[in-house]
């Protein structure tokens, strides 16, 4: 069976230059950030594939290429065997979007104040011709089909039928978020691409959505791709984990397999860095540097400065994701046998 | 036990609004041993915040203590006068807030905001206090401390700004630290390093730290006691062990099971239904009884004090009950 989500070689690289005339009185070159590199991976249908990685490793940028708010620069997104490049594919593009639809992380920001849920959860509806709202004949009878449709998504999340009256601001984080979340099942995605969807939430909060995103997984037979920087969340989410370390992705394997035997250096660090309730008093091999700017990222391997095994190699050559004992790893240290 | 270096008695903070008034603390008690390092837990809205402020003397306007009282080793300063309370603050008590750079003055170079707050609390020459300064940023582990120190804060990562914020916060050895969610801006593996500092710091200083966090692994990391809050409440308080793995009060196991955890595998999360009520509406008896799994008639009649349940104190009925059983 051939996966849902292939993803091949995608790249994103954004022009941060300074305007033109500070470029020519101030002598500055032309300057790009490369948010992703190169980063390939596939999902199988009614799975989870969770990106993890810290601030500014490009891990949101590739949400935004899947769902098709950013073009790519390089390569490739194929949906069901199908490309979603605009240019070549106008007219199929807009089932496609039906088909895949992307949670936000504010939910604060997302959904829009003046709005009524019925007309935020209803959009989708209405701007896919999903409900029959237009055509003279339906009248009433549409605007009660609506009505009907979003009461009934709004309970598939948890919350009543009744809240389609009322306005964002009477909701508080996690419920907003659920209201998000009815918004992207609106259309009967076979796609969710999740960015950060708890991590504006408290915990107790995060564990309902959370709770609820499994359900709907396994009730709906959903795809994920779910994008934090909390490990314990993705471990529990996920069926696989691809770790993203400035751009590029440095491991990608299951989630048994990651979490239990880490190969990449970076991955390791990462583990050992979160703080775990279960280990009071426990002492950690604190983590060295800081994550280097991507504007002018290292030689070689990204993480060689941070690395306790790089040598010569590591800061010339870049490695590339292969597979090392069933496993997708970007490290030479790994590859030779030194790790 | 030696005498608390810091006492809060019935503490009780309150905002007047025009549709009346909130109790956003209500009768908050405890202490803290010197060299102790204290989590304050919490969701959002818990008031662990508040609490911070309240100590510090910072609260917002129209936000004012209605009640109880702050003890700073025996001496009241929550009724200071503001001029009085400034001296406290900075020499007595460091306060270390979540966004380092709002923290931080961007006018002005990091060494001379550390200078001033070490001219103004201590008895020492300009030119002590510069070494002073770079001594201490050499201990936050800021690297060639003495050309950075006339750098500006945005020519430093978010990492090392709080490095400095907390140089900053020890500079004039301060007793007590307020740190109010010090590392929440930061990402993993640089939060790993600036609580191993802190940790590391406070230590060698012998400052005590009332550590703010919503992150309970943080807590179980740093902390050697904790107190939960709820709506402005106390719901338990204890040693940090027996909190997170015996728990007494229902909010706190709660809490507890709904933490992804990295070495246990589980379908679905234990999950607290609904959320923390507003302030304008607080139920009546125990807060947390519309929430709670275990609710009993006498929970939504009448609000439960602090019992000694075992080695740490929960504000629960049960815990009552089964002692009143046993």
């Amino acid at each position: 069976m051939t996966p849902l989500v292939q993803v091949r070689d995608l790249s994103k690289t954004f022009d941060v230059s300074a305007p033109w005339l500070n470029r020519v009185v101030e002598r500055k070159p032309r300057q790009f950030v490369h948010a992703v590199d190169g980063v390939s991976f596939s999902i199988e249908r009614g799975k989870t594939l969770a990106l993890v990685g810290e601030s500014g490793c490009g891990k949101s940028t590739v949400a935004r290429l899947l769902v098709g708010l950013y073009q790519p620069t390089r390569g490739d997104v194929q949906f069901d065997g199908q490309p979603t490049d605009a240019a070549q594919n106008a007219a199929g593009l807009r089932t496609l979007r039906r088909r895949m639809q992307m949670i936000f992380q504010d939910p604060y920001a997302s959904l829009n104040p003046r709005w009524k849920v019925l007309d935020i959860v209803g959009e989708p509806l209405r701007e896919h011709g999903l409900v029959n709202m237009s055509s003279a004949s339906a009248g009433a009878r549409g605007a009660d089909a609506l009505k009907a449709k979003v009461g009934e998504l709004l309970l598939s999340v948890g919350l009543a039928a009744a809240d389609v009256e009322k306005f964002p601001h009477q909701f508080s984080g996690g419920q907003r978020q659920r209201i998000s979340i009815a918004r992207a099942l609106a259309t009967q995605p076979e796609f969710l691409v999740c960015d950060e969807p708890t991590s504006a939430l408290d915990v107790s909060v995060q564990a309902q959505v959370l709770n609820i995103m499994k359900d709907l997984q396994r009730s709906r037979g959903l795809t994920y791709l779910f994008i934090s920087h909390n490990l314990a969340v993705v471990r529990h989410v996920a069926d696989q984990v691809g770790v993203m370390y400035l751009g590029r992705l440095v491991e990608l394997s299951d989630k048994a397999e990651l979490f239990g035997h880490p190969r990449h250096p970076y991955t390791r660090m990462l583990l050992d860095a979160i703080p775990d309730i279960h280990m009071s008093g426990r002492s950690r091999t604190p983590v060295q540097g800081e994550v280097p700017n991507p504007l002018n990222p290292p030689t070689g391997c990204a993480f060689h400065p941070r690395c306790p095994h790089a040598n010569a190699r590591c800061s010339q050559e870049r490695p590339v994701l292969t597979v090392f004992q069933g496993v997708h790893v970007a490290c030479h240290a790994v590859q030779e046998g030194r790790i | 036990m030696a005498a608390p270096l810091l006492e809060v008695k019935n503490l009780r903070v309150e905002f007047p609004t025009r549709h009346g008034t909130l109790l956003a603390l209500d009768d908050i008690s405890f202490d803290i041993a010197p060299g102790e390092i204290l989590g304050v837990v919490g969701e959002s809205g818990a008031g662990k915040s508040l609490t911070g402020a309240a100590i510090i003397g910072l609260l917002e306007p129209p936000g004012r203590i209605a009640g109880g009282e702050i003890r700073l080793a025996g001496q009241r300063i929550d009724n200071l006068p503001y001029e009085q309370m400034r001296k406290i603050r900075g020499r007595q008590i460091g306060a270390i807030f979540q966004d380092p750079l709002t923290s931080l003055n961007p006018l002005y170079t990091i060494g001379r905001q550390l200078t001033e707050t070490i001219l103004t609390h201590l008895p020492v020459s300009a030119e002590e206090a510069r070494q002073r300064a770079v001594r201490l940023l050499q201990e936050t582990g800021i690297p060639a401390a003495e050309q950075r120190i006339d750098q500006y804060p945005h020519q430093f990562s978010g990492g090392m700004r709080q490095r400095v914020v907390i140089a900053l916060a020890l500079a004039a050895e301060p007793k007590l630290l307020v740190a109010d969610e010090p590392t929440t801006a930061l990402d993993v593996s640089i939060q790993a390093q600036i609580i191993s500092l802190l940790k590391r710091l406070c230590k060698e200083h012998g400052a005590a730290v009332m550590l703010v966090t919503h992150d309970m692994g943080v807590i179980a990391e740093t902390c050697d006691r904790v107190a939960v809050l709820y709506a402005g409440r106390v719901a338990e308080i204890g040693p940090v062990g027996d909190v997170i793995h015996r728990p007494s009060h229902p909010y706190t196991t709660g809490l507890m099971g709904s933490i992804p955890a990295m070495d246990e595998d589980r379908e679905r999360l234990l999950q607290i239904d609904g959320s923390m009520p507003r302030l304008n509406a607080i139920p009546k008896g125990c807060a947390f009884n519309p929430r709670c799994p275990q609710v009993m008639p006498r929970c939504r009649e009448e609000r439960p004090e602090l019992f000694n349940a075992g080695p740490t104190r929960a504000a629960c009925w049960l815990v009552n009950e089964s002692k009143v059983n046993a």
